[in-house]
């Protein structure tokens, strides 16, 4: 299998270790310099950068959050002058309000360094047609994935996400062989393909990199399924920098986190302690090569558990496994910890079930209750009501055997839930709290 | 694999707090530079290594054996020489002579002086200007053959690491060409690992692999050195000048 660059892929961990440690405190003297922002919070918590001398002196700085790129918006936490910023982007705005961030020439480069990585690991070479179906604009996921098929020298189709019978008119033509969206996107068209009759082995499609929102590994069984293609999940976000920080490898037990880029630690998001490998938490990256924006142990909310041990493939990178969810999206549902992609993983062990659902949460009489709708294919809508019964029951017996507390399941018809074509909405919480 | 490796090196000059928290390393066969404006802890860090001011705290590993600890006769034995910042040959005394102080370590461990005088051999073909010189007094030498007696001078102690402190300093451009280019074969030829002290950032970014940019005794910057040779950052610490405004004039 190729690997992109070898000599940082492969790095024994001791020559890793000393390339993060001498990174990460030129990133220090330098953000300590230049940005403000952390001037001040490195002064308040009574912290010098020399204070940070072994990457474990890590967990003594400050978090960084959402919040202080809102409030130094938009270029305060630029560590360069504006005229270095060869190029402007703005988070996704998941939730709130965007962010803005920015990357210098330099800058520019590493990422599609980083890019040209995840997309060799997931099997991409110079021969491949790649079809990017996500937004292009302030948005970093289309011009991150754009960059790296470039830099392997792949042929790039910018198409930009929605007008899905579109989308599959020019995988057909151009013989697209890789396919770069959301996951929920990779399904909404492989429904319509399916509406059209396109037979996915009549297409070229080989290979799907998918990225943007969280997914199952039942969620990937079954886009490999439907659109014939190996499917491998990437990471990033645009605070941090964008696609590039970590991806799947075929080995598909996790995906590799750049490391000699990026530091992650695993947090309990409630007493913001750093976890011991291993645990579940929320995932917190420290930039270690930025230029115009570096980023001081973000916090990503983004739920996830880090894995140590030697990968096949020979990357000696750490593997985070698939996001589960974010912690501020995590639901607390009577007290209990549910994210949305457990729901989603037994929905699709259910036989009749569609990859399509959402989740109501209410609160009636002060008592929480969840409900999720589901889409089911035709041949359940049972004309008996009793064997319909005794479906919704199996599955809600399923779910709360799993989740730990009860959950009402409601049976909607094929096509029923709104349809995305970026990231799906999958949460109504219609909880007044 | 990396050689040298140095984590945490803080050194000072009485109360002084030269290098701050300094952590490098240097692969084998490679030519990494330090580079900064006067006074950034250049030198320091070559005398801290060469255990001239040795370091108050740090870790330094040469081939994953600690030497901080180490007088500087044994850091030369070990293999680590030092050119030092202006040249410093001894001025009344010959080329050759010079030449062969360098090995005094190796006279001293009674090693065959046929193996030694071969070296010496080797200088006169890596600086044939020496070997015309080489009964002259060292005192008469131009400013580039003194650098080249002081470069051939350490080699002469066999040496798997190279520190040279501002070789080009003083010197016409074409004979910086030259001894940059010697520099090179070394590095090339003999597997020689170097660590390049220079002002002249442009030159030695364009002959190493890597480079550090220090600044007030603190690493702000590293990378491949043709990256580094047009980054911005790089000439803001060469003027010492801090990111004040996003709208900079």
């Amino acid at each position: 299998m190729n690997i992109w660059d070898r000599q940082h892929e492969c790095m024994p961990r001791e020559e890793l270790e000393q390339l993060q440690l001498e990174r990460l405190q030129a990133t220090l003297n330098r953000v300590y310099k230049n940005v403000s922002c952390y001037r001040n919070k490195f002064n308040a918590a009574g912290i010098i950068p020399e204070d940070i001398q072994s990457l474990a002196d890590l967990s003594r700085l400050p978090f960084t959050e959402k919040e202080d790129l809102r409030l130094n918006y938009p270029y305060g936490m630029f560590a360069v002058p504006l005229r270095e910023v060869v190029r402007i982007h703005s988070s996704s705005g998941t939730t709130g309000k965007p962010t803005v961030v920015g990357y210098t020439r330099h800058d520019l480069d590493t990422w599609s360094n980083l890019v040209s990585r995840f997309m060799t690991a997931a099997g991409v070479t110079h021969d491949d047609v790649v079809q990017i179906a996500f937004g292009y604009g302030l948005f970093t996921g289309a011009f991150g994935l754009h960059y790296g098929t470039e830099m392997i020298g792949a042929s790039v189709i910018p198409m930009s996400g929605g007008n899905t019978d579109k989308q599959i008119m020019i995988m057909q033509d151009y013989k697209t062989s890789v396919l770069v969206c959301t996951p929920s996107y990779a399904l909404t068209i492989a429904d319509r393909m399916e509406k059209l009759g396109v037979k996915p082995q009549d297409l070229s499609l080989r290979v799907g990199l998918f990225g943007g929102e969280p997914w199952s590994e039942e969620m990937r069984r079954q886009i490999e399924e439907r659109l014939h293609i190996v499917a491998t999940d990437n990471y990033g976000l645009s605070e941090v920098m964008g696609p590039g920080i970590a991806g799947d490898c075929l080995q598909k037990c996790g995906m590799h986190i750049f490391e000699d880029h990026f530091i992650p630690e695993i947090i309990d998001p409630q007493t913001c302690e750093v976890l011991p490998p291993g645990s579940v938490g929320e995932l917190v990256l420290t930039s270690l090569t930025k230029e115009a924006f570096p980023m001081i142990r973000y916090r990503t909310r983004d739920i996830t558990r880090l894995d140590y041990a030697p990968c096949a493939c020979g990357r000696t990178l750490v593997r985070m496994q698939k996001t589960m969810g974010r912690s501020d999206d995590m639901l607390i549902i009577k007290g209990v910890n549910v994210f949305p992609t457990q729901i989603e993983e037994i929905l699709f062990q259910v036989e009749g079930c569609e990859p399509h659902y959402q989740l109501v949460i209410e609160r009636i009489d002060n008592v929480d209750r969840l409900e999720v709708q589901v889409e089911v294919n035709e041949s359940i809508f049972f004309d008996e009501m009793k064997r319909q019964r005794e479906f919704v029951l199996a599955v809600e017996k399923r779910l709360a055997n799993a989740l730990g507390i009860g959950v009402k399941v409601k049976l909607v018809e094929p096509s029923s839930i709104l349809r995305s074509e970026g990231k799906a909405q999958r949460v109504v919480d219609r909880r007044i709290m | 694999m990396e050689l040298l490796k140095l984590k945490n090196i803080n050194t000072y000059y009485n109360a002084v707090h030269a290098l701050k928290n300094v952590s490098l390393h240097l692969g084998r066969g490679e030519i990494v530079t330090l580079i900064g404006a006067n006074g950034a802890g250049k030198t320091t860090l070559l005398n801290t290594l060469s255990a001239v001011t040795p370091a108050r705290t740090g870790e330094i590993l040469y081939d994953q054996q600690r030497i901080e600890g180490c007088e500087p006769e044994r850091i030369v034995e070990l293999g680590i020489s030092q050119v030092p910042e202006g040249r410093q040959v001894f001025k009344p005394l010959t080329v050759e002579d010079n030449l062969e102080l360098g090995a005094y370590l190796r006279f001293r461990r009674r090693e065959s002086r046929k193996v030694i005088r071969a070296d010496l051999e080797e200088m006169y073909l890596l600086f044939p200007r020496l070997r015309e010189r080489r009964k002259q007094l060292a005192g008469t030498l131009s400013g580039g053959e003194q650098q080249m007696l002081a470069i051939g001078r350490a080699l002469m102690a066999k040496p798997k690491v190279l520190l040279l402190d501002e070789p080009s300093m003083g010197l016409a451009p074409l004979v910086v060409q030259e001894i940059f280019g010697v520099i090179a074969a070394l590095c090339r030829d003999k597997g020689t690992s170097i660590l390049l002290v220079e002002q002249n950032a442009k030159a030695a970014l364009k002959l190493a692999d890597r480079g550090y940019v220090l600044e007030t005794g603190k690493v702000i910057l590293s990378g491949v050195a043709s990256e580094l040779l047009d980054n911005p950052e790089v000439q803001r610490a060469y003027l010492g000048k801090e990111k004040k405004e996003i709208w900079e004039n």
